[in-house]
């Protein structure tokens, strides 16, 4: 068989989901020896022209990491698009819009404004933000346009499949490989991960949950034998999908969601606060227990869509 | 669109046992109010899961009313109970969305209170009136 073309991008991420794939350690060789990298600018040296040159199709799969949040990484997801045969979301962010999703919260005045206006480090006298375009004695120099709006990458292009985690766990990157590897894909748009929920896996004992107070998690040791939201831990568990092999539950942390909804859930976030709502024992006439409800869940719309914002019903904040 | 012009377009999930039937003791009763809303008749306001409100302000509903039985008079108990902690916190959310507090509302109409009924259908519309429509 001849060899698998293998293109990996990063868009709007971190780069720990390229790291993740790394931690594949000895596997790594496998994926060597089965796949050609034809594309992945955080190990190779190819560059955008040389993905431009290759015919359509040419590509076998292609593992697109980060959300899309300016011209060149939508410009890149449809050229990578254009040239693989299965294109996958890899990662949080470009599954769901991810960490850098939260920015839906904001748009690209109050973005530009924060980072490079008030931000205390700053050193901008001249007050300069980035433009699409500037004149410079040498001539006009271009950037990328930012956008107002993260998308997932399924916002922008047809994906085949989706990795969930932020990163990936490396079982799940094994599976992927080794389906790729074998020609035995899932149907079209199925996720790498469980269809049950993270407390469906988790080891914890789970009895009747009554909660009077949250806390957060540096306000107190949880026990790390019984379910985390029983001892008022915002854990996602209930309204996030499995597969994970609950590594943030065994080291005593709670859920934080990554791996998003579940099949059928539309709004991961709206379960969640559908889920907390409805354990917390305190009277709904007690006025002051209930405002303290509210703020004892700081940031709500963020821990609730802490990585799906842009895939959420709602999926920013109206300006 | 002219404000003036505007017709706000409401979602109203009222209970099978208490606000259900205090929309139709409105309605025999002959109490005119605002045509403004659509009511969909769940058995409890328990459930009413906070995706079917985000749902419908997504797909352009302007305000969303959600109508129970008493605290007290729940019929399985303690589903009103859980429904005000929810829509207590998912106010907090929309606020973080942008959505203003007036487009969600959350109140009790038991099957005796066809008057109630009309009267809260009528302020809320007023209220979505002035807000204006729900731009996404």
């Amino acid at each position: 068989m001849a060899k698998l073309k293998l293109a990996c991008y990063w868009a709007a991420s971190c780069g720990g989901c390229d790291v993740a794939i790394l931690d594949l350690n000895e596997r790594i060789l496998q994926v060597a020896d089965l796949a050609d990298i034809v594309f992945w600018p955080i190990a190779v040296d190819f560059k955008h022209h040389d993905v431009e040159a290759m015919p359509d199709k040419s590509i076998d799969f292609c593992l697109f990491n980060g959300a899309v949040r300016n011209s060149e990484q939508e410009e890149i997801a449809r050229l990578l698009r254009d040239k693989s045969k299965i294109m996958v979301a890899f990662g949080s962010c470009a599954h769901l819009g991810g960490i850098p999703g939260l920015a839906n919260f904001g748009n690209r005045t109050q973005i530009f404004e924060r980072l490079y206006l008030e931000a205390q480090s700053n050193d901008n006298l001249d007050k300069t933000i980035p433009q699409t375009s500037s004149k410079v004695s040498e001539g006009e120099l271009e950037l990328p346009e930012f956008y107002d709006t993260v998308k997932a990458l399924n916002q922008v292009v047809e994906v085949d499949y989706y990795v969930p985690g932020c990163p990936p766990p490396v079982p799940i990157i094994s599976k992927v490989i080794d389906a790729i590897a074998s020609q035995k894909l899932p149907p079209k748009g199925s996720v790498f991960a469980s269809d049950k929920s993270l407390c469906d896996e988790c080891p914890r004992t789970k009895g009747e949950k009554r909660i009077k107070k949250l806390y957060r998690p540096h306000e107190i040791i949880p026990n790390p034998e019984q379910c985390l939201l029983e001892q008022g831990i915002l854990c996602m568990g209930p309204a996030t999908r499995g597969g994970c092999g609950a590594l943030c539950i065994k080291a005593n942390m709670p859920c934080r969601g990554c791996f998003g909804p579940l099949p059928s859930v539309s709004d991961q976030g709206a379960k969640m606060l559908s889920a907390l709502a409805s354990i917390y024992d305190i009277d709904i006439k007690d006025e002051v227990a209930m405002a303290q409800m509210v703020e004892e869940v700081v940031d709500i719309a963020g821990s609730f869509y802490r990585f799906c914002l842009p895939t959420a019903l709602i999926n920013r904040r109206r300006m | 669109m002219k404000k003036s012009g505007f017709e706000p377009k409401i979602l109203a999930f009222c209970c099978n046992w208490c606000s259900y039937a205090g929309a139709d003791l409105a309605g025999t009763s002959r109490i005119q109010y605002a045509p403004n809303v659509r009511v969909i008749r769940v058995m409890c306001s328990g459930r009413i899961d906070p995706t079917f409100i985000l749902r419908a302000f997504q797909v352009g509903v302007d305000g969303v009313l959600i109508l129970g039985c008493h605290p007290g008079d729940c019929h399985y108990i303690d589903g009103n109970y859980k429904t005000a902690r929810r829509i207590h916190m998912l106010k907090k959310m929309l606020s973080q969305l942008g959505i203003e507090d007036d487009r969600l509302r959350l109140d009790w109409v038991s099957a005796a209170e066809g008057k109630r009924f009309a009267s809260i259908i009528n302020d809320m519309t007023e209220r979505i009136r002035a807000l204006g429509p729900f731009v996404r």
